[in-house]
């Protein structure tokens, strides 16, 4: 195997044996290293996932019968509101970036740690206050609004929204401060013969993510600021009785939230990125297309805000330009899907669930990806919008990409973190249920949704009977994948097989250190002579 | 061993002050976005009322803005010229200009004061029922005018307090303790030497051997006789603050004609 | 080449010798544009004023950032990154605007 650069490797303390100057609980939540903090992102994150999956299944269980099931309408509104803002903004905005993005930009790039570690910190506290936020949010009343918190209904509800907003705009300002770390980690710590075109893709995928954290997300915080301010105040800027104009309220908050998005899927691509060159052994096809359509779907992804306002009353000649913009965006995640596949071809694969998710990944992106180009035309949208076709496209990029990407991430790099191997055949067991239920929940909502079947409705028709029972059927399914997963992941964690420093064969930096990595990463910083992913030719015998 | 005693020092503090500025800038940027939001709305809202907004802007006074956009301006200087002070080692006009400096925000946060409070006075203020009397457009002026001027108030606020925190700093002696911890010292134990080591690589003098029973190091760096008497961590947080200082100026530059130059 | 600047003393040494003096000439610059734009409100000029204010408000702050926040005198990526937010800002404002000016119209591409 090729190591690409020379690495110096000392068997010294791991960063989990490290106690540094006060022990237990005190060495982590005060830790400024970027390896405990993306496990602390880890923590957090997978306890809001199992909360919002929870929230997920009772809604599918609400609908299992047609009218009341389990909970009353008023309830319904709130768990599929919850269920918005803890996906969105407690763990799939900080998502990959924040977890394997904290954990891997710095030993990726063969430093010692982000730019600011301090800062690291300050946003993952920033991280647990919204959360709190938003915890105390939820038993004050928690807002019916849905996660958008569109206006006028914002205003006016009885609901606690201005703490859940508050909360939103905790969440996005430490969403910030990693993004400006990572910013200027890519530019400043790389280390010496690391140029641009050597970083490995993740790398790329969590630059690119983190413009889009710097550029988008202030944006959306004045938006959810001048809700506060119209609930507490009466400064009523979207307010149409005092001259306002709420549709403006839908343009800046999407500025923010669709590069929102991208800046979720574009760590998962990079994910995948990885893991592809890994078990195809052999070097990625098409390094810079693949490096340049990162940066790509970050600038036009600010340009497309507009195809959810098609039906808002936004003017026909806008509508148009971000139907036209918005296909654009086919063309740089076509150019990714294309080169992974092509990096496939004439591999010498070696099937384990990392490379099982990633292929998940393509399958469910793919299928994600072709449903967003008919949201994207105005005469199609127009009928589906606000259905379950939409809910289904969205899960499919968000739940079926990203975050299927971030479970290949787990399982990738899970050797390296803990030093433990997983659970493989409980692993397989799980991803196969995943992907039946996944499917089976999400492409019967899509079909419902193409027959009419409107999104955040409590009750439903006799004709959608039947597609409701399987979809919630399969969210059972989709659900016991889940958490076996979970399960085996944390056994993993604690009993599983103690894992070889480099398992997968993989060349980039990381995997030229030990399981789990040392304090410090590297002893001697690397100097890096090769690409990310030169894999020595395979010997051929006749 | 002097490369590792190096790194990990630099590790606890990194020196690499274009880093910090580069952070320091995308900070700004989203500060820059986050008033940017609200210059969008302006922009619209001023296309759709461009007449409600000329007669609004009557009501507010242009010497009041005018004197406050020169405290400013004035103590964008005052704090570039507190920059160039510390460079050249005169921590004392450094600290006296960056007082000046927050002194001048001072100014400009009491004149704020007493134009607000005048027109709270007169009813003109968000769900005031004067306000609700005046056409959509003016009410909207006025919506803007809080909510713009309100957020740039509170960012001279935020600057102030930090402009203070960073003259404490230069003000007070310039001693710096370093402390190395156990952990990472186990690593040299019996096989180093701590060393001084002079900013072009050359070796000052040997301080002692690192043998087993030495259990912690701590440095004391004292600046006093220094050529430059100042910590040079100082100048990083000086400039830092002082970006983030001329941004709200900046911000200004454009808030003031927008609001009191569109008679 | 990322270790161009890593020297804080090279640093230092390229922002000195700049000097008391062109501070306090920029900011009489500032303070004569202050001026300038407040007497040109004055004056009716209609359609243009706003015009003409933003103008000098953009000469201003363009003093401000490449001389008192040294824009001028930082690497070139600090330049770029600063496009790169404009550039986005832009993007923001004339995407706006494509629905609010166009509100009442039909649609003026495919009318």
């Amino acid at each position: 195997m090729a190591s690409h650069a020379i690495v110096e490797t000392t068997h010294e303390e791991n960063y989990l044996q490290y106690k540094g100057r006060h022990g237990g609980l005190w060495s982590w939540i005060f830790s400024t290293d970027h390896k405990r903090i993306g496990i602390l992102y880890m923590i957090g994150m997978f306890a809001f996932f199992v909360v919002a999956i929870t929230l997920g299944l009772l809604m599918r269980l609400e609908q299992l019968t047609m009218g009341p099931t389990i909970m009353q309408p008023s309830t319904y509104n709130k768990v599929f509101t919850l269920h918005g803002v803890i996906m969105i903004f407690l763990f799939i905005v900080p998502g990959i970036t924040a977890t394997f993005g904290n954990f891997f930009l710095p030993i990726q790039i063969g430093a010692k740690d982000v730019a600011f570690p301090r800062l690291n910190l300050f946003s993952w506290w920033l991280y647990v206050i919204g959360a709190v936020t938003a915890l105390v949010a939820v038993f004050t009343g928690m807002a019916d609004t849905g996660w958008t918190f569109y206006v006028p209904y914002s205003v006016r509800t009885g609901t606690n929204v201005t703490l859940a907003v508050l909360a939103a705009f905790i969440l996005g300002f430490s969403s910030i401060l990693t993004g400006l770390n990572f910013v200027t980690t890519v530019h400043r710590m790389r280390a010496p013969g690391m140029g641009w075109f050597r970083m490995p893709l993740f790398v790329w995928g969590l630059y690119a993510t983190a413009w889009i954290q710097v550029l988008a997300t202030p944006v959306v915080g004045i938006t959810l600021l001048l809700i506060i301010l119209e609930r507490t105040l009466g400064i009523g800027i979207f307010d149409p009785a005092l001259g306002g104009d709420p549709i403006l309220y839908q343009h800046l908050f999407w500025i923010y939230s669709h590069p929102a998005v991208y800046l979720m899927v574009l760590p998962g691509m990079g994910v995948v990125s990885e893991i592809i060159p890994t078990f195809a052994r052999r070097n990625i096809f098409g390094y810079k297309a693949i490096a340049y359509s990162s940066v790509g779907i970050a600038l036009v992804g600010t340009l497309v805000w507009g195809h959810h306002m098609y039906t808002s009353g936004q003017s026909y000649t806008a509508a148009v330009v971000f139907s036209f913009l918005t296909f654009l965006v086919a063309i740089p995640t076509a150019i990714k899907v294309f080169n992974w596949v092509a990096t496939l071809y004439k591999g010498s694969i070696r099937v384990e669930l990392p490379l099982l998710y990633a292929m998940a990944f393509i399958f469910h992106f793919s299928i994600g990806g072709f449903t967003g180009l008919m949201n994207a035309a105005i005469s199609v949208d127009v009928h589906i919008h606000d259905t379950y076709f939409v809910v289904g496209h969205f899960h499919y990029t968000m739940f079926g990409g990203t975050v299927f990407a971030m479970f290949g991430a787990l399982y990738y790099w899970l050797p390296k973190m803990f030093g433990r191997m997983y659970g493989q055949k409980i692993g397989i067991t799980a991803f196969v249920l995943q992907v039946i239920g996944f499917n089976m929940l999400y492409f019967t909502m899509m079909v419902m949704g193409y027959m009419g079947m409107p999104r955040r409705y409590y009750d439903h028709l006799p004709q959608f009977h039947d597609g409701h029972i399987i979809a919630t059927v399969g969210s059972w399914f989709l659900v016991a994948g889940l958490f076996l997963m979970i399960g085996n992941l944390v056994w993993s964690v604690f009993k599983g097989a103690k894992a070889e420093d480099n398992p997968w064969g993989g060349t980039t930096l990381e995997w030229q250190i030990p399981s789990p990595p040392p304090l410090e990463n590297f002893d001697k910083i690397p100097q890096v002579e090769r690409g990310p992913y030169e894999h020595t030719p395979v010997e051929v015998s006749k | 061993m002097s490369q590792h005693t190096e790194s990990v020092v630099a590790h606890k503090h990194p020196s690499d002050f274009v880093g910090a500025k580069i952070g320091m800038w995308l900070f700004l940027f989203t500060e820059v976005l986050l008033f940017g939001g609200l210059f969008l709305l302006y922009a619209v809202y001023r296309a759709k009322y461009p007449v409600d907004f000329h007669l609004a802007a009557t009501e507010l006074d242009t010497f009041i803005g005018t004197v406050n956009t020169l405290l400013l301006l004035t103590s964008s200087l005052t704090v570039v010229l507190s920059i160039e002070a510390l460079q050249r080692g005169n921590r004392k006009l450094s600290i006296g200009m960056l007082a000046t400096t927050i002194l001048f925000g001072l100014g400009f946060m009491v004149n704020k004061y007493f134009e607000w409070g005048h027109k709270i006075e007169h009813g003109l203020y968000p769900g005031s029922e004067k306000l609700l009397s005046h056409s959509q457009g003016e009410i909207t002026f006025f919506q803007l005018y809080y909510a713009m001027t309100g957020l740039h108030g509170l960012h001279v606020l935020v600057g102030m307090a930090v402009l203070g925190g960073v003259l404490y700093f230069i003000a007070r002696k310039p001693v710096n303790k370093e402390h190395m911890n156990p952990t990472i010292l186990r690593r040299f134990q019996g096989a180093a030497r701590l060393a001084v080591i002079s900013d072009n690589g050359n070796e000052l003098g040997t301080v002692a051997r690192i043998d087993e029973d030495v259990r912690n190091i701590d440095i004391r760096i004292s600046y006093e006789h220094g050529e430059k008497r100042f910590d040079p961590r100082n100048l990083i947080k000086l400039e830092n603050s002082a970006l983030y200082w001329h941004l709200v100026d900046v911000i200004w530059i454009f808030l003031f004609p927008l609001f009191y130059l569109i008679t | 080449m990322q270790h161009e600047h890593h020297d804080p003393a090279a640093h230092e040494q390229a922002l000195h010798g700049l000097g008391y003096g062109i501070y306090i000439l920029i900011w009489i610059g500032l303070v004569v544009l202050t001026g300038v734009t407040v007497a040109i409100a004055g004056v009716d000029v209609r359609q243009l004023a706003v015009l003409v204010a933003m103008l000098v408000a953009s000469v201003k702050s363009t003093l401000v950032m490449a001389y008192f926040m040294h824009l001028k005198y930082e690497p070139p990526v600090f330049r770029w990154m600063f496009l790169v937010l404009l550039v986005t800002f832009a993007i923001f404002m004339i995407l706006l605007f494509s629905d609010v000016l166009f509100r009442s119209s039909p649609n003026v591409l495919f009318g």
